[in-house]
C-alpha cells in the first residue's frame, strides 16, 4: 500500500517536472532567428560565388577570344593570321554546323598582368587595375594618417577633458549626424576645397585629394567609435591611475589609451574598409576614369594623376563588351576584397594583441 | 616619529575614556585636540560638499591625527565617502562637484588655487572600495606610481619593499610579472595597497576596501591596517561597525537627513570621538541607535 502510494506520488512529481507544455513561441523566435542568419549568409555567399565566377576567366588566365572580320584574315598561312596595325596575330577558325567559318584572334591574359597592368580600354586583353590597387592603397594610408589622429585626438578630448556642456552635447550630436551625411556630399566639399580652392598645394584632381577627402569622410566614425571605446574604460582604471598621482595626461597615456586601444582599432578598421569601397566622393574629386600614364617621381605621384579599384568597377561596368563590364569588373571587385579582407585581418590580430596586453 | 610610539591602542583608549566625562558633548573636537599630543594631519572645518546645487555633505568639522587610524562609519548616502575623496580631492575629477567650508593638509588649505590635485594625491594614496589593479603585470602595477613621480632609486626594491609592507611578497614574488587581475580579491586588495604605498605617502585613505571580500581576506586586510599606522596616517570608511570598533583609534559618525525641499539625502557628521567611546558610550541617540543595530 505504502509502496503504491509512493509510486503515485513519484510519478506525479515527475510528470510535473518534465513538463507537457511545448514552448512554442520560444521555438518560433529562435527559428526566425536562425532564418535571419541563414538570409544573411545566403545572400553573402551568392553575391561571393557570383562575383567569383564572373571574374573566372581572369583568374584562371584564360585567353580572351575576340572575333575577328573574316575578309581581313590572311589564310594561305598555317595557321591562318590576321594583321593589324602593323602586328600580325594567329587566328583560330570555327566551323558550325551549317559549315560558315568565324575567326577568332586569341588573347593571352593572366591575373598576375591584370593585377599588375595599367588601365586599357582599347584592348581589353592588356587591361590591368595596377594604377587602381596603387591609388586604393594610397588612399587608405592617407586615411590613416590623417583620421588615425584627428578622430582619436577629438574623441580623447572629448571623453576625457571637456567638461559636460550644453557645447560638447552639441558637438557631439553635430558629430553623430555628420556621420550619416552621404557620402556624395563630402565628394563636393573634397572638389571646392581640395581641388578648387587648395589646387595649388593638392594638385587638384590627385591622389592627396581624394585621400583627404575619404580621410575626412570617415572622420566622424573613427571620432564616435574611438570615444565609445575610451568611455568603456572602467572608471576604477581611471581612479587608481589619478589615486597614485596622475596627471590627466599620464592617465590618458598609459591607462586610458591602452584599454581603449582595440575598440579604436576595431572603429578604424570598419572605417578604413568604408573608405576602401568609395566611388562616389572620387568621382567628384576626379579620379582617372580611363587610360592615363602614372606620374613620375613620389612627389607627383600624390599630387597627380589617380584612380582607385572602386572607381575602376565602376568604369569598367560603363564599358562595351564582357571583358571589361563582366570579367574586369568582378576581377576588380575581387580584388578590392582581398585587400579589405587583408585591412580587417590586420585589424583583427593589432586587436587581438592588444587585447591579450590589457589583462 | 616619538610621537606615535606612545601612541599605542591601549594608551588612546584609556585617555579616552578617562577625559570622557568632564568633557562637553558639543566640544567634541576641540576637547580632542587639547589631550592630543598627536600632529593633526587634516583639518577638516564647516566642510559642505555640492554636486551642482545639491548639497551631499554640510557642516563637517573633524580633525585627522598622524598616525591614528580614523574611521567613517554610517549607513548609505551618508556622505562618508564624499569626504574622504575630499581629502585627495579625488572629487575634483567630477564636473560638477564643490566644496564649501576649508580643509587644511598639515596647515595648508587644501584647494586652495595654488595648490595641484597631482601632488596632492602623491601624497594622500588611496584605496578603494573593490580591487583596481590596473590591468598589468603586478611589477607595473607597483612600479607606474613611483615612475611617473620621478622615482630614481632602485625600483626592484621598491617594489619588493612595498609588497612586503602590504603582507603580499611572498604570495607573489615569483610571478611579477603576471597581471595584477590573476589574482584573489584579497590579494588584489593588497596590490592596491602596495600600490598606494609604493609613491611613499603621508596618509592613506581607504574606502570600504574590504566590503568585497570574504572574512579571511579581510582579517588580513586588518592587521595590515594595524600595521600600516606605524608609518603612516590612515582613514578608513567602512559599513561595518565591527571593523571600525577592530581597527580605528576614532571614529566620525555620520548620518543622511532626507532633506525637506529636494527630498535627497544630505549627509552630516553626527558624532566624532575615540572608537571606544562611540562603541560604548555614544552622546548622541542617533550613534546609539546605529551603533547598537537599531538603525542602519
Amino acid at each position: 500500500m505504502t509502496l503504491a502510494s509512493t509510486d503515485i506520488t513519484t510519478s506525479a512529481v515527475a510528470s510535473a517536472l518534465q513538463g507537457k507544455k511545448v514552448d512554442t513561441a520560444g521555438t518560433i523566435f529562435r527559428a526566425a532567428l536562425l532564418a535571419t542568419l541563414v538570409f544573411t549568409v545566403v545572400v553573402l555567399l551568392t553575391l561571393l560565388v557570383s562575383v567569383v565566377q564572373d571574374a573566372m576567366p581572369i583568374l584562371s588566365g584564360e585567353p580572351l577570344t575576340s572575333e575577328v572580320r573574316s575578309d581581313l584574315v590572311d589564310t594561305t598561312t598555317d595557321p591562318p593570321t590576321i594583321t593589324q596595325f602593323g602586328e600580325t596575330f594567329d587566328v583560330q577558325i570555327s566551323t558550325d554546323a551549317a559549315g560558315n567559318e568565324t575567326y577568332f584572334q586569341l588573347d593571352e591574359r593572366s591575373f598576375g598582368d591584370f593585377v599588375g597592368g595599367n588601365v586599357n580600354f582599347t584592348n581589353p586583353a592588356e587591361n590591368g587595375i595596377k594604377q587602381g590597387i596603387f591609388g586604393s592603397l594610397g588612399i587608405a594610408v592617407m586615411v590613416l594618417v590623417f583620421s588615425i589622429p584627428i578622430g582619436v585626438g577629438a574623441a580623447v578630448y572629448l571623453e576625457e577633458y571637456s567638461k559636460a556642456s550644453r557645447f560638447t552635447r552639441l558637438v557631439d550630436v553635430n558629430i553623430r549626424n555628420l556621420a550619416g551625411v552621404p557620402s556624395i556630399v563630402y565628394g563636393i566639399l573634397g572638389f571646392t576645397v581640395l581641388v578648387t580652392a587648395l589646387n595649388g598645394i593638392t594638385g587638384g584632381r590627385s591622389l592627396i585629394s581624394g585621400g583627404i577627402t575619404l580621410a575626412i569622410l570617415v572622420l566622424p566614425v573613427v571620432i564616435i567609435t574611438s570615444a565609445e571605446a575610451v568611455r568603456a574604460v572602467p572608471q576604477p582604471i581611471r581612479e587608481a591611475g589619478y589615486g597614485v598621482g596622475a596627471t590627466r595626461w599620464e592617465v590618458t597615456r598609459y591607462h586610458v589609451l591602452p584599454y581603449a586601444m582595440p575598440g579604436i582599432l576595431t572603429g578604424t578598421m570598419l572605417s578604413l574598409a568604408r573608405a576602401l569601397g568609395e566611388a562616389a566622393p572620387l568621382i567628384l574629386v576626379g579620379a582617372q576614369t580611363g587610360f592615363f600614364t602614372d606620374p613620375e617621381g613620389a612627389l607627383d605621384r600624390l599630387t597627380g594623376n589617380f584612380t582607385a579599384l572602386p572607381m575602376l568597377v565602376f568604369n569598367f561596368t560603363r564599358q562595351p563588351g564582357d571583358a571589361l563590364k563582366t570579367e574586369g569588373a568582378a576581377a576588380a571587385i575581387v580584388v578590392l576584397l582581398l585587400v579589405v579582407l587583408f585591412v580587417n585581418a590586420t585589424g583583427i590580430i593589432l586587436r587581438n594583441s592588444f587585447e591579450k596586453k590589457r589583462s | 616619529m616619538s610621537d606615535h610610539v606612545l601612541d599605542t591602542p591601549d594608551a588612546t583608549t584609556s585617555t579616552g575614556s578617562n577625559t570622557m566625562s568632564n568633557r562637553p558633548v558639543v566640544e567634541t573636537s576641540a576637547s580632542l585636540r587639547d589631550r592630543e599630543s598627536n600632529r593633526i594631519v587634516f583639518d577638516i572645518d564647516d566642510l559642505d560638499v555640492y554636486y551642482g546645487d545639491f548639497r551631499a555633505v554640510h557642516d563637517v568639522s573633524l580633525e585627522i591625527r598622524e598616525h591614528e587610524i580614523t574611521a567613517f562609519i554610517g549607513p548609505s548616502g551618508c556622505g562618508k565617502s564624499t569626504v574622504l575623496r575630499c581629502l585627495n580631492r579625488m572629487n575634483d575629477l567630477i564636473d560638477s562637484a564643490r566644496i564649501e567650508g576649508s580643509i587644511k593638509y598639515h596647515g595648508v588649505d587644501l584647494y586652495d588655487r595654488k595648490v595641484n590635485a597631482v601632488e596632492v594625491r602623491r601624497r594622500v594614496g588611496m584605496v578603494f572600495q573593490k580591487a583596481n589593479p590596473f590591468p598589468k603585470s603586478i611589477y607595473e602595477n607597483i612600479a607606474f606610481g613611483p615612475r611617473i613621480s620621478g622615482y630614481k632609486g632602485d625600483m626592484d626594491e621598491l617594489v619588493e619593499r612595498s609588497l612586503t609592507q602590504a603582507a603580499l611578497w611572498d604570495e607573489v614574488k615569483d610571478r611579477l610579472k603576471e597581471s595584477g587581475l590573476g589574482m584573489s580579491g584579497g590579494q588584489q586588495q593588497r596590490l592596491c595597497i602596495a600600490r598606494a604605498l609604493a609613491t611613499n605617502p603621508d596618509v592613506l585613505l581607504m574606502d570600504e576596501p574590504c566590503s568585497a571580500l570574504d572574512p579571511i581576506a579581510t582579517g588580513r586586510i586588518e592587521d595590515l591596517i594595524q600595521e600600516l599606522k606605524h608609518d603612516y596616517t590612515v582613514v578608513i570608511v567602512t559599513h561595518n561597525m565591527q571593523q571600525a570598533a577592530r581597527v580605528s583609534d576614532r571614529t566620525a559618525f555620520f548620518t543622511a537627513q532626507i532633506d525637506s525641499d529636494s527630498d535627497r539625502r544630505t549627509g552630516l557628521l553626527v558624532e566624532f570621538d575615540d572608537t571606544e567611546s562611540i562603541f560604548s558610550t555614544p552622546k548622541d541617540e542617533r550613534t546609539e541607535n546605529y551603533v547598537t543595530g537599531r538603525f542602519g
